[in-house]
């Protein structure tokens, strides 16, 4: 795989993806930035052959499952106590455009 | 003993007997800390938020119970503690130090808390970071710079800058910090200070910020090796509400290290890492001479040293600087002004909607590095990329993974240098992104790896800032690193006759004493 | 804009339909799926939470064992094959419902896969239809809409949300591409979403009410010229959630996109939604790289392990599976495969079986449920297990007829009296003094007068015609006001005449 170069259009894209409004500036200047820290650690390819596992959790071990029973939960006031807008026991979100 | 820099420079240890004994009250240790915390912050700005009247009142219950059930305590039981703002606090504000989470009083506490406060262990305040933790030098935090005590033109590293900075000025005798790629060692090798990384799921990380969750452990800063041996048996042990959990109790490391201050190492062995022995260029000579002066302490307490390879350490760097902002990237989703924290509408114009609100939220939150890693995280994940890249990095940790097994097979415990350089001078790596993360070059892979792994004082330079020496032992093997580290401190300041600490001035304690 | 359809028959036969579902079923364990919160239907907002299911910082995920076994239930009753290690992904995007702004949920390494379920339809016939994984996943809160009109996302001011569903346990079934379904693809989809139903009843792993939202489906249609060219683009037209509006939103994406097709025009891949209000679906977002959720491992979870023992454990408490029990039944009860089908159509099998095992016949169950119950439920407009009488009610009627204490017409009026609350059947016989006149000297009076008045019937009767038969009890029922046993009145006609 080619060495990945950031362009503008890509770190716009990004930040969409990312919900980060990005102003002008930090877009071109997260471009160079970007450009080389994608050169230093593109080389990772290099030993990532195809019989080596990959490995996801340092510590190898399997789930604890959790047996079925209630613990107290928040109270409404516990939940909502940091809602930056909050109405009628819920959360406000402005106006969602999309789909359900 | 009512003289609070006499209490201060107690070790941790000290502190507890001193209060199982009665000469001192857990009162009197949080009050002489509250003093040195109201004459050194203006300073050092160590801490974001000091929680007084919380630890007092935390003193006070703790000294109000029986002998009986003192006694029954650990041994640190009295003694305060100053925790990383990366760590949840019921009732005491958590920032992350961070703008999006500023004013966010969790409802809940993080286990370690938990385990603090059964161990009645009061809580003196929460400090400083880089902004959620993302930085090696604290000066990410959005809200202030914490100074180095050594040098107060110096970063005291970092993230976890804060915890190291407030126990090197004596601010506290032991703080927690979290390390995702050395926040706890690197901030430990800059300060003069002790700071561990436990294996990977040794210490629960329910109620950690979570910057990378493969990656991130939480580990105490202390001045001493035995102090933070007794704080890790405090804090460590299986958590049901970490599915990461090693399912076990805390390693033997306080007897350990009480074996190791025999300075009796004959039978272990000792690997040099010879890619990161402190040859190359990036080392400061001071740090690499002060790391061989070390490593022939440790052969004359009777270990025997032998060099072995970790070939694939230098895939390291690349690995986690996919594997981490990945992580970060994904973790940090939520903080969108819906549930907590700050929220921020679009700018007249733009469509007054959620994504909108979200968008301006984040933008106006977070900083420069948290967004750079999000970015390049965001990247990494992506449908195109995720082969070439987090794929790619997995594997690699599993490359490193089988280098340093095999490196285990030839020795005990192996060490390197915990940085490169000693602390900078403020302003000198923040705008060059990779000078920056190259100074975490030794301290990554043991995070790459789940390895415990611990710095501690190796000498001062002649710039007059301390250099670090680590250990890096096997996975569970954690009490193997506090007997070396033990032995290898006592034959320290045997040398120095004293604690590193003796050679650092401190104007802040100055006019405490009556 | 009314879109352009081409009429069903048409499309159908000038198209190959291809579609496939992806059914979202919520357990019903008592906890939520990484956190203990309790799980209660229609609670007061954000009270069901714990730091976890809220996304606070900080919080971890901790894996439900009961869901986990719920999901290898399901995944035993669908053939499918358990996977001994699974993984839990994160499924990246933002969304104001969204605790973490990602879902954990299966992506590469779900707990079940591939396997089939066996369909039957109406008129008996069998189709199989190919499960491609049945993997686990959390759910989402809930956001309600205010300001604009009737709740709708359109126009509205802000939204509310409520994090109470959030962390609910969802099982989706996901179908391989179902081809060769022709012009039943609808009815298919149909009867498929209902055999899931009953499944999940069965399996006692979710209440699957589809008006609670307990199950919901995503449709995905795509027609082609001919079973042998590729796979044509599809529509997928989310969160359908009644039986109906599956079927209706096959038929019609089916005759829109051949109208398309027809016209030389291109589907595109697009999620739409059913509207029930205007019977069609609409068209919503575009698929773009908008939809790249970034799915990795989720590093706070590890591998999910499942031995052949634990599902060996599950295996061996399976209960028996709906339409084995429908078989078997059938066997027992000696019903035709149509007597069959009237029964589970009307929703009566637990109740007929019930009625059975409380001792009436089969049959005597089945005219009962059928017949007078399900008219007084259609004329009441609710389902046969909301009447007010059980089937050991019934059960109790049929008896007192098998025992000549009722005759038909006053078991009619004890069932009618149970139904207005006038107690249990023996009560109503009581309260009313129903009894059956058959043996006494005045239903032989009660005969003699009925004969007298009728020589005609007489002469008839007696020339071996016995048609007429009926009239005489008629007028014998009639004397006795309905009290009269028709076998006894019979029978003492057969003497007089012979007399």
């Amino acid at each position: 795989m080619a060495m990945p170069t950031f362009t503008r259009e890509e770190i716009t894209h990004l930040g969409e993806l990312s919900r980060i409004a990005l102003t002008e500036t930090e877009i071109v200047r997260m471009q160079g930035e970007l450009n080389t820290i994608a050169d230093s650690i593109n080389k990772v390819q290099q030993v990532a052959t195809a019989d080596v596992q990959p490995t996801a959790n340092p510590v190898p071990l399997e789930a604890y499952l959790r047996p079925d029973e209630a613990e107290k939960p928040l109270t409404q006031e516990e939940a909502l106590s940091g809602a930056p807008v909050k109405e009628d026991g819920m959360f406000v979100a402005p106006r969602i455009l999309g789909e359900e | 003993m009512t003289n609070a820099t006499e209490i201060v420079k107690l070790t941790a240890a000290e502190m507890g007997e001193k209060v199982r004994n009665g000469e001192l009250s857990s009162r009197e240790l949080v009050q002489a800390h509250l003093d040195v915390i109201e004459a050194a912050e203006p300073t050092i700005k160590a801490f974001l938020k000091v929680s007084s009247d919380e630890a007092l009142e935390q003193a006070d219950a703790f000294d109000k119970l029986s002998a009986d059930e003192k006694a029954a305590m650990p041994e640190l039981a009295g003694v305060p503690i100053a925790v990383k703002d990366m760590i949840v606090t019921k009732g005491i504000e958590t920032t992350a130090a961070s703008k999006i989470l500023e004013g966010w009083v969790p409802p809940y506490d993080s286990t370690v808390v938990e385990r603090l406060k059964a161990a009645g262990m009061p809580i003196l305040g929460k400090t400083n970071l880089d902004e959620f933790a993302m930085g090696s030098s604290t000066e990410h935090s959005a809200f202030q710079n914490t100074a180095n005590p050594w040098n107060t033109g110096c970063v005291p590293g970092g993230s976890g800058g804060g915890s190291a900075a407030a126990v090197a000025a004596f601010e506290a005798p032991l703080a927690l910090g979290t390390d995702t790629g050395g926040s706890i060692r690197q901030p430990g090798a800059f300060t003069g200070t002790v700071g561990v990384k436990p294996t990977y799921g040794g210490v629960s990380r329910y109620g950690a910020i979570a910057m990378a969750s493969s990656l991130d452990q939480i580990g105490p800063a202390t001045r001493s090796v035995l102090d933070s041996a007794l704080l890790y048996e405090i804090i460590g042990g299986h958590d049901l509400r970490d599915s990461t959990s090693i399912p076990a109790g805390p390693r033997p490391a306080a007897a350990a290290a009480r074996e190791g201050a025999r300075r009796d190492l004959k039978g272990m062995k000792v690997g040099l890492i010879r890619e990161i022995s402190g040859t190359g260029d990036a080392f400061e000579p001071e740090v690499t001479a002060h790391f061989n002066a070390c490593v022939k302490m440790l052969e004359d307490m009777g270990a025997e040293v032998i060099e072995v390879s970790v070939p694939r350490i230098d895939y390291s760097l690349g690995a986690y600087y996919i594997v981490m902002p990945s992580e970060a990237s994904s973790n940090l989703a939520r903080y969108d002004g819906m549930r907590y924290g700050l929220r921020v509408m679009p700018p007249a114009g733009v469509p007054q909607t959620a994504a909108n609100m979200m968008s301006a939220t984040r933008e106006a939150g977070f900083g420069d590095e948290v967004k750079r890693r999000i970015i390049l995280g965001t990247y990494a994940l992506s449908a195109g990329y995720y082969d070439a890249w987090y794929g790619s990095a997995q594997k690699v940790r599993t490359l490193i993974i089988d280098d340093f097994n095999k490196a285990f097979e030839q020795a005990d415990v192996l060490v390197c240098p915990t940085a490169p350089t000693t602390a900078f001078e403020f302003g000198s790596k923040i705008d060059d992104p990779m000078a920056m993360y190259v100074n975490d070059i030794a301290t990554i892979p043991a995070n790459l790896a789940g390895l415990p792994a611990m710095s501690i004082p190796s000498g001062v330079a002649s710039n007059g800032l301390p250099t670090g020496f680590q250990f890096v032992a096997p996975q569970q093997k954690d009490e193997v690193m506090y007997k070396a580290a033990a032995a290898l401190e006592a034959a320290l300041e045997d040398s120095w006759n004293g604690p590193v600490w003796q050679k650092m001035n401190t104007p802040w304690l100055d006019g405490l004493g009556a | 804009m009314a879109e352009k359809l081409m009429k069903y028959s048409e499309a159908v036969k000038k198209y190959d339909v291809v579609f496939g579902l992806e059914t979202h079923v919520e357990l019903c364990t008592n906890t939520k799926l990484f956190c203990p919160a309790h799980i209660e239907f229609g609670g007061e907002p954000n009270t069901q939470l714990t730091p976890v299911s809220l996304g606070l910082p900080g919080s971890l995920p901790v894996i439900n064992q009961t869901a986990v076994d719920y999901a290898i239930k399901l995944g035993l009753a669908l053939h499918c094959e358990i996977n001994e290690w699974s993984q839990f992904a994160r499924k990246n995007y933002f969304y104001p419902d969204m605790p973490r702004n990602y879902q954990i949920s299966q992506y590469d390494k779900p707990t079940n896969g591939n396997g089939y379920l066996d369909v039957e339809l109406e008129d008996g016939t069998v189709f199989r239809v190919p499960i491609e994984r049945a993997h686990i996943e959390d759910d989402a809160g809930k956001n309600t809409h205010v300001g604009g009109a009737d709740g709708r996302i359109e126009g509205a001011d802000h939204s509310l949300v409520d994090y109470n569903r959030a962390g609910v346990p969802l099982i989706e079934i996901v179908t391989k591409p179902i081809e060769g379904a022709g012009d039943r693809a609808p009815e298919i989809a149909g009867a498929y979403m209902r055999a899931i139903r009953d499944i999940v009843r069965a399996l006692g792993i979710s209440e699957a009410r589809m008006e609670h939202g307990n199950m919901r489906a995503d449709v995905n249609v795509s027609l082609r010229h001919s079973p042998s060219d590729p796979l044509g683009t599809r529509s997928e037209t989310k969160n359908v959630n009644s039986f109906r509006g599956i079927e209706k939103t096959m038929q019609y994406e089916i005759r829109r996109q051949a109208a398309i097709l027809d016209d030389g025009g291109e589907i595109l891949q697009e999620t739409r939604h059913w509207d029930e209000a205007s019977q069609a679906t609409a068209g919503g977002r575009v698929k773009s790289d908008a939809d790249d959720y970034r799915y990795f491992p989720d590093p706070d979870l590890v591998m999910l392990h499942i031995t052949k023992e634990h599902i060996a454990e599950i295996d061996a408490q399976m209960p028996e599976m709906p339409r084995e029990r429908r078989n078997r039944l059938q066997g027992e009860w000696g019903f035709n495969a149509t007597e069959m089908r009237d029964i589970v159509n009307a929703d009566a099998l637990d109740l007929i079986e019930a009625t059975v095992e409380a001792g009436a016949t089969a049959s005597g169950a089945k005219k009962w449920w059928l017949g007078e119950l399900s008219r007084e439920a259609n004329a009441k407009g609710v389902s046969l297990e909301e009447l007010s009488i059980t089937p050991v009610e019934v059960a109790d009627v049929e008896k007192l007829i098998a025992d000549g204490k009722l005759n038909d017409k006053l078991a009619k009026q004890t069932v009618a009296g149970v139904l207005a609350g006038e107690g249990t059947p023996a009560e109503v016989v009581e309260k009313h003094g129903f009894k059956v006149v058959s043996d006494d000297g005045a239903l032989e009076a009660a005969v003699v007068e009925a004969l007298d008045a009728n020589p005609d019937i007489v002469e008839k009767l007696k020339g071996g015609n016995m048609k007429p038969m009926g009239a005489i009890i008629g007028a014998v029922m009639r004397a006795t006001r309905g009290q009269a046993d028709a076998k006894a009145v019979t029978k003492i006609v057969m003497e007089k005449i012979k007399g």
